[in-house]
């Protein structure tokens, strides 16, 4: 098997990126143990969203969107499970970061820091204002949808995914 | 099998996976309506989008109900419509029969108080069966004749007035001329002057007096009344009612009344069943007698003298 293909677009050149067997699996347990468990001695960790981020790594690494919408379901589904929300609400949001990030991933080239930086925040912003949609659509709850610490909290994870990325980037096959 | 584009693949899977999670979001949530119950939002959204349709099949149900009672299931109004008509010409015919008996409850209380207060005179009631089939002359037939005691030259009335007399009478049937017939006549006198001349017909509905002077003061609107000298009616029934006097050909007047009796509309009749002078329970006043002329001073006597027979009337009061 490759470990990498090529998927050309007009006249760009983007690389498509397989991980070892289980990888995807052991990272997504991992994420969701680690924003259950951080919190809990550092609560402060809690404006981190790993979930979120391996949505977005792996969205834009894989760049196929069926899959990515589907992992993000899954990651989002399981989230919701760990958590007090309904089922679906960040299964819902997600799904559709999965698929943008694959989305977007297929036409950009998406290995630089700086690109990394910009989509993980935009991704984490979209994401935040589908959870509030979704919470005054269906929950009848009159969540705001920009506060400063979601602006914070964007930039926080847009910083601690380009460092993830980057150790994730370690698990690709060479 | 559809198949699905490959680009699009990603697209339907993203909604089909959409959809599902809002459902199951839905089936989870828990909305609080306006009268505090809880309701799942999958519930609320399904009545949402059900009720609608719904209402539009309802809609569309009534309309279609509506346009095929109104417009297509006419059999039944046209039905209905018919029997609605039999049932309305039914209580028209039923009302007009009950006028006609309450009219004829009237004419036969009348007739039976005419004959409760001259309960002296021997009379009974008749039916009218039949007129003439003759244009030109005014008879009718009533139900009763010889077996009943009706005779020849009896007099018929009305509580209204005076009908005419019998000309005929047979076993169960009677043949009356009634007085607008021109051989027909009565005698009569004005009732306020007393002026007597006998009434005849002429073939017309207006009756026409005679022989009045042009003397005489007449008026329209007198009323003129039996005077018993033809002996067979009694005195001062009503004979009609002046409706035109002018001079006439000398030496008398033109004077010509209506008839007091409803003779076009006769349907039940009294017979007087005696060709002998008659004297009414109304007694002529000594004064109008005095103010009367002479055949009223003899009328005057005759009612003063009952059993016996008046004078002979005058030839021309004479019924022919």
């Amino acid at each position: 098997m490759n470990d990498a293909f090529d998927l050309r677009i007009g006249e760009t050149h983007i690389e498509v990126y397989k991980f070892r067997g289980g990888t995807i699996l052991f990272v997504t347990i991992l994420a969701l143990l680690a924003q259950a468990f951080l919190p809990v001695y550092f609560p402060k960790v809690s404006i981190l969203d790993l979930p979120l981020l391996i949505t977005i790594y792996f969205g834009l690494s894989r760049r196929n969107p069926s899959t990515g919408l589907l992992l993000g379901m899954v990651i989002g589904l399981l989230q919701d499970s760990l958590s007090k929300t309904p089922l679906g609400l960040f299964g819902l949001s997600k799904t559709l970061i999965g698929f943008a990030a694959s989305s977007i991933g297929g036409k950009l080239d998406t290995e630089h820091p700086a690109a990394r930086f910009a989509l993980t925040a935009v991704f984490f912003a979209l994401h935040q204002g589908i959870v509030v949609l979704i919470q005054r659509l269906l929950l009848a709850h009159a969540e705001p949808w920009f506060t400063v610490r979601m602006a914070i909290a964007a930039l926080v994870n847009a910083v601690v995914g380009v460092i993830v990325y980057f150790l994730m980037d370690r698990l690709r096959k060479s | 099998m559809v198949a699905i584009p490959s680009r699009h693949r990603s697209l339907v899977l993203l909604t089909i996976v959409v959809v599902a999670q809002v459902l199951l979001l839905a089936i989870q949530i828990q909305r609080t309506g306006q009268e505090g119950e809880n309701r799942s939002l999958i519930r609320s959204w399904s009545v949402g989008l059900i009720s609608p349709f719904e209402r539009a099949g309802a809609w569309g149900v009534g309309k279609v109900r509506g346009t095929w009672r109104h417009y297509f299931a006419l059999s039944d109004a046209a039905k209905e419509n018919e029997r609605l008509k039999q049932e309305n010409d039914s209580l028209k015919l039923e009302i007009t029969q009950l006028h006609g008996k309450a009219a004829e409850a009237d004419r036969l209380a009348k007739l039976l108080n005419f004959r409760e207060s001259q309960a002296k005179v021997p009379m009974i009631g008749a039916r009218v069966i039949a007129a003439s089939p003759d244009a030109n002359s005014a008879v009718i037939y009533l139900d009763r004749g010889q077996r009943d005691g009706i005779k020849k030259n009896m007099g018929v009335i009305t509580a209204d007035g005076v009908v005419g007399k019998v000309i005929e009478s047979f076993s169960d049937t009677a043949q009356v001329l009634l007085i607008t017939d021109r051989d027909s006549g009565v005698g009569a006198m004005i009732e306020e002057s007393r002026i007597q001349s006998p009434v005849g017909g002429n073939g017309e509905p207006l009756l026409t007096m005679k022989y009045v002077s042009n003397d005489d003061e007449v008026s329209v609107g007198q009323h003129v009344v039996t005077s018993g000298m033809d002996r067979i009616f009694p005195r001062d029934l009503p004979v009609g009612t002046i409706v035109e006097a002018k001079p006439g050909s000398p030496p008398f007047k033109q004077v010509r009344l209506r008839p007091a009796a409803n003779l076009e509309k006769l349907e039940e009749v009294i017979v007087l069943l005696t060709t002998d002078p008659l004297v009414m329970k109304k007694e002529p006043a000594a004064s109008s007698a005095t103010d009367s002329s002479s055949a009223g001073g003899k009328d005057a006597v005759a009612a003063a003298m009952p059993g016996k027979r008046a004078q002979e009337p005058k030839p021309q009061e004479k019924p022919r």
